[in-house]
Parts: C-alpha cells; structure tokens; sequence
C-alpha cells in the first residue's frame, strides 16, 4: 500500500500512522448529545471512509485521507490544514 | 580551568568501509532548525533570498553564504553552517548543532546498500535533492550531495544504531561480491 504525500509524494505504509475517523468538532455549545457522538460513536463503513493519518516518519503532516476499505482504493489524499 | 574535549557524534565509530563503499562522519559547525511562524512564510523566505540563501521547497536544499539550509519536513528547514539574518518576529529559529548526527555515505555501491534500508527510490533523487524517510526504523533525514553520494542524518542518540545499520548492509553487499 502506497499514499502519494502532498509534499512528499508517493511514499510507503509504513511512514504513515493512521490515527482514525476525521471528524468536524462540533460548536462548543451544541450539547451532550452531539459532543457524545464525536467523542464516541463511530461508524464502521465498509465502502468509502474519510480518516486522518500522520506522515510520521517522513514530514510530519496530518493527511485527511479518503479511501474505500473494500477495494484499499485511495481516492484523494489533503493536507489536513487545508481542509479545516 | 578544566579543558573540555568535545567529541563527535561519531567519534570512535566511523569511518568504515566495506566493499566500494565508506561511511564516514561530516563536521558541522552550527545546525540551526528555521519554522516560520503562521503566515510568515513569504517573509522569511524573502530574508533568506536577501542574505543570498532561500527557503527550500519541500524535497530541496538551498546552497549559499556559508552553507545550505535543507528541507526538513511540513514547515521546517534545517542550516547546516549557513550564515542565517535575523529572523525574529518571523520564525522559531533553534539549535540543534548536538542533536543530529551527520554521516556521509559515498562510493559505487551507495545507492545498493541505502537500498536495503530505505523505503523510498532514491535513484530518482537528484543531486541536492532531499528526503525525509526511514532508515531501518529510524527516522532521517537524507540528502543526495553526488552521484554517488549521500548525507544521512539521524538523532544524535541513534548514531551508533545507525552506523551499525549500514554498516552490516555494506558488509551483507560486499559479500556478494
């Protein structure tokens, strides 16, 4: 498994660390409910899936990662900063 | 007043040899990690361009006055010797000249044995091209100075797990003649 690093280009697996789902933080007021579910529940998609991976070993950017975990397809891969 | 001898990252390790190829320590005087601050980017890069350096684009080093500053990651450069301008204000200028361990990799068999260790292709780098990556499971920093030559950089506390590293890939390769 290859991710082509924005900065990096294409690099191995094993430079990357995959933290998990890349989620949007809710507002901070917008209750239990929703701060619940960020915090805890996640889906676990079989198909298309968006997850934040860290180039640790190489420059040291987050990735927002989308990829399907079905076909181990990578669809796009963003830094992190430009998408929040 | 007691005399200090400063010793080396590498001092009692290298240099070796094996086969074509010989690694060997490279001195550097000032190490120096340069991170613009948010925003800053194009100001820092213009003061570098002003004291005859630049800052490099990822995968890059820039040579000037002094010595060269080196791409070392997302937001990061690294001078080795420079003679940087002032930058405060525009970016978290620190020194490292103790933390990194600067080692030389030359001769004919380099890219054979660097191979072995990194996951990435470096027959595709050019000279003055740089990567961050894994050497073994170290994280490095590696810049192509030759044809036949690299820079490997690495914790100044992994020195000795790097030069045992590559050594016994140079060994393991010069076996086969």
């Amino acid at each position: 498994m290859r991710i082509s690093c924005p900065l990096c280009g294409d690099r191995d697996r094993r430079e990357f660390y995959y933290q998990g789902a890349a989620l949007t933080r809710p507002a901070p007021d917008a209750g239990p409910q929703a701060w619940d579910d960020y915090v805890h529940l996640r889906d676990n998609p079989a198909g298309d899936t968006t997850d934040l991976w860290h180039h640790e070993a190489g420059c040291g950017a987050w990735l927002v990662i989308h990829r399907n975990t079905v076909t181990h397809a990578i669809h796009s891969v963003e830094l992190a900063g430009a998408t929040s | 007043m007691a005399k200090l001898i400063a010793l080396t990252p590498g001092a009692g390790l290298l240099p070796v040899s094996a086969g074509s190829v010989t690694l060997s320590e490279i001195s550097a005087d000032r190490l120096t990690s340069v991170a613009p601050f948010k925003g800053q980017d194009k100001a820092v890069g213009a003061a570098l361009k002003k004291a005859g350096l630049g800052w490099p684009k990822p995968g890059q080093s820039v040579t000037g006055k002094g010595g060269e500053v080196v791409w070392f990651g997302m937001g990061k450069a690294l001078s080795i010797d420079a003679d940087l301008p002032d930058l405060s204000g525009l970016a978290a200028v620190t020194d490292q000249t103790d933390g990194w361990a600067l080692v030389q990799i030359d001769g004919a068999g380099a890219l054979d044995v660097l191979a072995r260790l990194v996951p990435v292709d470096l027959r595709a780098l050019g000279t003055g091209g740089t990567v961050r990556s894994l050497i073994g499971h170290m994280t490095a920093s590696i810049t192509r100075t030759g044809d036949q030559t690299f820079r490997l950089m690495v914790m100044r506390s992994m020195t000795q797990t790097l030069v045992h590293e590559v050594h016994e890939a140079m060994e393991h390769l010069a076996a086969r003649g």
